[in-house]
C-alpha cells in the first residue's frame, strides 16, 4: 500500500530582545547560572510580570512576515504545570487569542512550489535549565537549576499538518529559520538552544481522508536531525500499520546517537494546563497604526531577495545561497551598487570568500574586508593588473586586516607583467634550462607545455599575465 | 488615655506643638506590645524594640507612629511567612512598592501581623501560627484574614496598619475590631510585593483608628506602579482635611444585604446609621442590586481558580519549607503536602477542580459573566445614588472555633463585601455602634476612584458619633472612654 505523510512542525525562538519577556533582567548566553535573575523571573512571593512592548513586536513583525492574521486584542493566558524549571509552576503563554492567526509560509519542493498554512503565531515566556550531575537525569543524585533563561521570550510558531516529507519539513524549517534571522528576532542556531522544533508525524493511506493517528517527536536538536527522525519515524509507523498493528498516540524522543525515536512515558501525557486568562497583565491593545509602522520595518526578505537576484542574472542555485545568507546578501547588494557585474561578485562571495570565512569561523560581518575593498580587488582583475590568482592570494589580508588590494600589490610589487620584451626573457631563459622538456614537448607530449607555463609563473612570482605567458611560449616552440 | 490609643494626625498634631516626644509614642506601643500580646497575638514577628525606637527621626514625623504590616506584603529583610507553615523560614529579599512608597516617609514598621493562611479565611484562625483574639473579647475571633493589623490597632500596638482585601479581608477584621478599614479602587495600590491570593480582587488598604488617619495612608500608599500592570495610571488620591458635609447627598441602602441571615442586633446598628445620615441631611433610600446573591458562589469560584494557580509556585524548590522525597516530584507534592493547611487545601482543590478540562466552561466562565452582572447592577445603582451603605458583617463577632467546622457558612459571613471585590470598588468599614461590648462596623460603597467621597461620608458619619473613640478594656485596664 502506498502512504501519503502528514507533518506539523511546532517551532520555538528565543527573541533577540535585550531584556527578558516580563522584566528587566537582560537576555545573554553563557552567563554564570543565576546572575540573571529577579524576584519576577524567580517567581517570588508577590512579583508580578511586566509585559516588554519589544518582544510584542517581534511577535507582531514575524506574524506579519508569515502572512499571519494579527489579532487586536491578544491575551495572555497561564498555563499550569509543575515541573522544577518553571518558576511559578505555570507559564504565561498564549491559547485560543494568540498574537498571529491563519498564516502561511511557501516553499521550494521537487513537486513545485507549496503553501504550508500557519496556524497561529504567540508569545510565551521560556522556562529555567535543569543541570543534572552527570549530565544525566536517570541515575543523577543532584540536579541544579539555572534561570537564567527563565523569562527570555519565546515565539511560538505552530504549522498545520501540510508538510508531506522529511525534505519539506527541513526546508520550511530552513526558510523558518531565514525569515526570523532575516526580521532580526532570532539568531536561529537550533544546535544551541536558541531555536528548537516538534514535530507531529502521521501517515494515511494514499487518498484517505481521516489523517491518521499521531506521534509527537521532541528533541531535535538540528537541522539535519529534523530529517533524519522524520525518516525514521515514518519508516516505523509503515513498518506497524503494514504489519497490521496501529499507531499510538504518544510523545516521542530523539535519540541522536543511536538514530532512533523512543516513546515517553505515557504518564507524561495526561495533561491538563488548566488554561486560564493571566490576572496579572492587561489585554493587549493593538492598533492599525502600530502593525502598519511595523509592517513598514520588514526587510526584503530570503524569497524576494531570491527573486531579484534571478533578474540579475545568477543562476537559481546562486540566487538561492546568497538569498538565504543574511550577512553575504547584504555585503552583495552593496558590492553591486559600486560594481557593475553582479555574476563575478556572486561568484567571489560564494567561492572563495565562502571558503575563507569557513577556514575562520566567522561570518563577513565579523571580518574586515568591505564591498569597497571588493570591488577594487574585482576591478584590479578587470584592468588586467593583477591574475585572479594574485586576487585569490591577496584576500586574505582583506578579510583579516582590511587592506587595500591596490596598496597590497604595490608594496609587494605584484602587479602583472604584461611587458611583451621582459616575457620574452623569462621564456628564453625557461627554454634553456628545460630542454629535455621542450624536447619532450616537441614529441607531441601535450602536458610539457603546462609545466613550461608554469615555470614561467614561478619565476614571474605569479605575476605574469597568463594568457600572455600562453601565447609568447606558443610562439617561442613554434 | 494613653498615647498609644489616640490616632496618627492627633499624635502628630502633638509632636508638631511638641507637646509630646515622638519617642514617647514608639514606647507607648512597645508597652501594649509588652502588656497585650501574649494575650491577643495580633503579631507573628516584631522588631527589635530599640531598633523601632532608634528609628525614629526629628526630621520625619511618620517615623514616629508605628505601623503594622500584614504577613502578606514584604518587607525586605524580615520574615514574610503568610502564616503558612511553607513559608516559615522565608525572609523577603525585597520591597512591595507599598513599603517603598512608607520608607519614602520614612515610616517605621513596628512588626508583621498574622493572618488567615495566605489570606484565606474571616477569623484569622487558619493561620499554622495560632490564632489571634479579638482585643474587644478574648473569646471571640477578631475577624480575617487581617485579624491581626485590625486587632494591633485596636489595642494600641501600632497606631495603624496595612491589610489586604480580597473579599473582606480588611473591612470585616475592622468592623470586628471597632477600627476603619477601607478597601481600595482595584487598581489605585499596587500589588507588587503582595503575596498573590487571588490577583483579580486583591487590594492592600489602610486600616487605622479614624477617617482622617485613613484617608492619610491611602494619600501614601495609591498611585500608579510601573511594577503591577493592573495598576491604574490615574490622578493619584491627595489628601486635604476632611469637612464631612454630606448635605443632600444620596445614600443607597442595598436591600438585599440587610436582608434574612442578618444578625437583629446589626441590623438595628445599621438603622440607628441611617438615622444618623438624614440628620446630616443626606437622603437615605433602599436601591436593589439584584445579581448580588450570586456573588459568594461567583467568588468561591473566581478567587480559588485563580489561588490553585498563584499557590503552585510554593513548592520547596527555590525557597521556604521543602519537605523530603525521592523524585522532584515527590518532593514537591510531600512539601505541599505538609506545608499547607487545611484551608488552603480545599480552595486549592476547588480552584483546580473549576479550571480542569470540561468544568472550565460550566464554572470559571460562568462565574466571569456573573461578575460582569454583578458589576453592573452596582454601576446601575450609581446612576442614582452617590454612595451605596450595608452593614460590614452581617453577623457579630463570633467565638473562636464557633464556625471552624463549617467553612461553607463561614464564607456566607462574608455577603456584604465580597460584591465590593468582584466588582472591583472601594469601600470603607466604620464603626457605627456597639452590641454590649462588641463592635458593630458600616459599609461605605462607593463607584471607582470615588476614594475622597467615601472619606467625606465616612467622616461626616464619624463626627456625628462617638463610636471610634472608643477602646476595647483588657485585663483589668481600663482606659476607654
Amino acid at each position: 500500500m502506498e502512504y501519503e505523510v502528514n507533518i506539523g512542525i511546532e517551532i520555538h525562538a528565543e527573541l533577540l530582545t535585550k531584556s527578558k519577556v516580563f522584566c528587566s533582567c537582560p537576555v545573554q548566553f553563557g552567563a554564570p547560572p543565576n546572575t540573571l535573575t529577579c524576584p519576577v523571573c524567580l517567581g517570588l512571593p508577590g512579583a508580578l510580570p511586566v509585559l516588554n512592548k519589544r518582544a510584542v513586536e517581534y511577535a507582531i513583525l514575524t506574524a506579519l512576515a508569515l502572512n499571519c492574521k494579527v489579532n487586536r486584542n491578544a491575551i495572555f493566558h497561564r498555563k499550569n504545570y509543575f515541573y522544577p524549571d518553571l518558576p511559578k509552576n505555570y507559564q504565561i503563554s498564549q491559547y485560543d487569542t494568540p498574537i498571529g492567526i491563519q498564516g502561511y509560509l511557501e516553499i521550494e519542493t521537487s513537486n513545485g512550489r507549496k503553501r504550508i498554512r500557519i496556524r497561529r503565531v504567540h508569545l510565551e515566556e521560556d522556562t529555567g535549565k535543569l543541570i543534572h550531575s552527570g549530565g544525566r537525569i536517570t541515575g543523577s543524585d543532584m540536579s541544579f537549576i539555572d534561570f537564567n533563561r527563565s523569562g527570555v521570550p519565546l515565539l511560538e510558531i505552530v504549522s498545520e499538518p501540510d508538510i508531506s516529507s522529511p525534505e519539506e519539513a527541513k526546508e520550511y524549517l530552513t526558510n523558518i529559520r531565514d525569515i526570523l534571522v532575516f526580521l532580526g528576532v532570532c539568531d536561529g542556531k537550533m544546535e544551541e538552544g536558541s531555536m528548537r522544533c516538534e514535530a507531529n508525524v502521521s501517515i494515511r493511506p494514499k487518498g484517505s481522508e481521516k489523517l491518521g493517528t499521531k506521534t509527537e517527536l521532541k528533541n531535535i536538536n538540528s537541522f539535519r536531525a529534523v530529517e533524519r527522525a522524520l525518516q525514521y519515524e515514518i519508516e516505523r509507523q509503515i513498518d506497524i500499520v503494514s504489519k497490521g498493528k496501529e499507531v499510538i498516540q504518544e510523545t516521542r524522543h530523539w535519540d541522536e546517537k543511536n538514530e532512533r525515536t523512543v516513546g515517553m512515558r505515557s504518564k507524561e501525557e495526561a495533561h491538563d494546563y488548566r488554561y486560564f486568562p493571566e490576572p496579572d497583565l492587561v489585554p493587549l491593545e493593538i492598533d492599525d497604526e502600530w502593525i502598519e509602522r511595523l509592517r513598514a520595518q520588514i526587510p526584503e526578505l530570503p524569497e524576494e531577495k531570491y527573486e531579484r537576484y534571478k533578474n540579475l542574472g545568477l543562476t537559481p542555485y546562486e540566487a538561492k545561497l546568497l538569498a538565504h545568507d543574511l550577512e553575504l546578501s547584504i555585503f552583495f547588494d552593496e558590492t553591486i551598487k559600486l560594481y557593475s557585474n553582479p555574476k563575478n561578485v556572486a561568484n567571489w562571495l560564494l567561492v572563495d570568500v565562502t571558503k575563507e570565512l569557513k577556514d575562520r569561523n566567522k561570518v563577513i560581518t565579523q571580518t574586515l574586508i568591505t564591498p569597497q575593498l571588493m570591488t577594487e580587488l574585482l576591478t584590479l582583475i578587470d584592468e588586467g593588473r593583477i591574475s585572479g590568482r594574485i586576487a585569490k592570494e591577496i584576500l586574505p589580508e582583506l578579510i583579516d586586516k582590511g587592506s587595500s588590494p591596490r596598496k597590497i600589490i604595490e608594496e609587494k610589487n605584484l602587479v602583472q607583467i604584461t611587458d611583451v620584451s621582459q616575457l620574452t626573457s623569462v621564456i628564453e631563459q625557461v627554454l634553456k634550462e628545460n630542454a629535455s622538456v621542450v624536447e619532450e614537448y616537441k614529441k607531441g607530449k601535450e602536458k610539457s607545455f603546462m609545466f613550461l607555463v608554469g615555470q614561467v609563473m614561478k619565476l614571474t612570482r605569479g605575476k605574469a599575465n597568463p594568457k600572455l605567458v600562453n601565447d609568447l611560449l606558443k610562439k617561442a616552440l613554434g | 488615655m494613653e498615647l498609644a490609643d489616640l490616632s496618627a494626625h492627633e499624635l502628630l498634631d502633638l509632636i508638631s506643638k511638641k507637646e509630646i516626644s515622638p519617642q514617647d509614642v514608639v514606647k507607648s506601643c512597645i508597652d501594649r506590645i509588652e502588656k497585650y500580646e501574649p494575650l491577643i497575638k495580633a503579631y507573628l514577628s516584631i522588631r527589635d524594640p530599640e531598633e523601632v525606637i532608634n528609628s525614629v527621626r526629628e526630621d520625619a514625623p511618620y517615623s514616629a507612629i508605628p505601623i503594622a504590616i500584614k504577613d502578606n506584603i514584604l518587607v525586605k529583610g524580615l520574615p514574610n511567612t503568610c502564616a503558612s507553615k511553607i513559608l516559615s523560614n522565608f525572609i523577603a529579599p525585597y520591597n512591595a512598592t507599598v513599603i517603598e512608597r512608607l520608607n519614602e516617609k520614612a515610616f517605621n514598621i513596628i512588626g508583621k501581623t498574622n493572618l488567615d493562611e495566605f489570606a484565606m479565611g474571616s477569623s484569622t484562625e487558619n493561620s499554622a501560627f495560632g490564632p489571634t483574639r479579638n482585643p474587644w473579647d478574648l473569646e471571640r475571633v477578631p475577624g480575617g484574614s487581617s485579624g491581626g493589623s485590625a486587632a494591633s490597632v485596636a489595642v494600641g500596638s501600632a497606631i495603624w496598619a496595612l491589610g489586604s482585601d480580597t473579599g473582606g479581608s480588611i473591612r470585616q477584621p475592622a468592623s470586628f475590631c471597632g477600627v476603619v478599614g477601607l478597601k481600595p479602587t482595584y487598581g489605585t495600590v499596587s500589588r507588587y510585593g503582595l503575596v498573590a491570593f487571588a490577583s483579580s480582587l486583591d487590594q492592600i488598604g489602610p486600616i487605622t483608628k479614624d477617617v482622617t488617619d485613613c484617608a492619610l495612608l491611602y494619600s501614601f500608599i495609591s498611585g500608579h506602579d510601573p511594577n503591577d500592570s493592573t495598576s491604574l495610571n490615574v490622578e493619584p488620591y491627595r489628601y486635604s482635611p476632611l469637612t464631612g458635609d454630606i448635605k443632600g447627598m444620596k445614600i443607597g441602602l442595598i436591600k438585599e444585604l440587610l436582608a434574612e441571615g442578618v444578625d437583629p442586633s446589626v441590623e438595628k446598628c445599621i438603622r440607628d446609621a441611617i438615622k444618623t445620615f438624614q440628620d446630616l441631611g443626606a437622603i437615605v433610600e433602599e436601591v436593589s442590586l439584584p445579581h448580588i446573591s450570586y456573588s459568594v458562589p461567583t467568588y468561591y469560584i473566581l478567587a480559588p481558580a485563580e489561588a490553585s494557580s498563584n499557590l503552585a509556585r510554593f513548592d520547596g524548590v527555590r525557597y521556604g519549607f521543602r519537605a523530603s522525597g525521592k523524585t522532584a516530584e515527590e518532593m514537591m507534592s510531600n512539601t505541599r503536602g505538609e506545608g499547607f493547611g487545611p484551608e488552603v487545601k480545599r480552595r486549592i482543590m476547588l480552584g483546580t477542580y473549576v479550571l480542569s478540562a470540561g468544568y472550565y466552561e460550566a464554572f470559571y466562565l460562568k462565574a466571569l459573566k456573573f461578575r460582569n452582572l454583578i458589576a453592573g447592577d452596582f454601576k446601575k445603582a450609581f446612576e442614582n445614588f452617590d454612595v451605596l451603605i450595608s452593614p460590614t458583617s452581617p453577623i457579630l463577632p463570633f467565638k473562636l472555633g464557633e464556625k471552624v467546622e463549617n467553612p461553607l457558612e463561614m464564607y456566607l459571613s462574608d455577603i456584604c463585601t465580597i460584591p465590593i471585590n468582584l466588582a472591583g470598588l472601594p469601600a470603607i468599614s466604620i464603626p457605627c455602634g456597639f452590641v454590649g461590648n462588641l463592635p458593630v462596623g458600616l459599609q461605605i460603597i462607593g463607584p471607582t476612584f470615588s476614594e475622597s467621597k467615601l472619606f467625606e461620608v465616612a467622616y461626616g458619619f464619624e463626627q456625628a458619633t462617638p463610636f471610634h473613640k472608643k477602646r476595647p478594656q483588657l485585663g483589668g485596664n481600663s482606659y476607654g472612654v
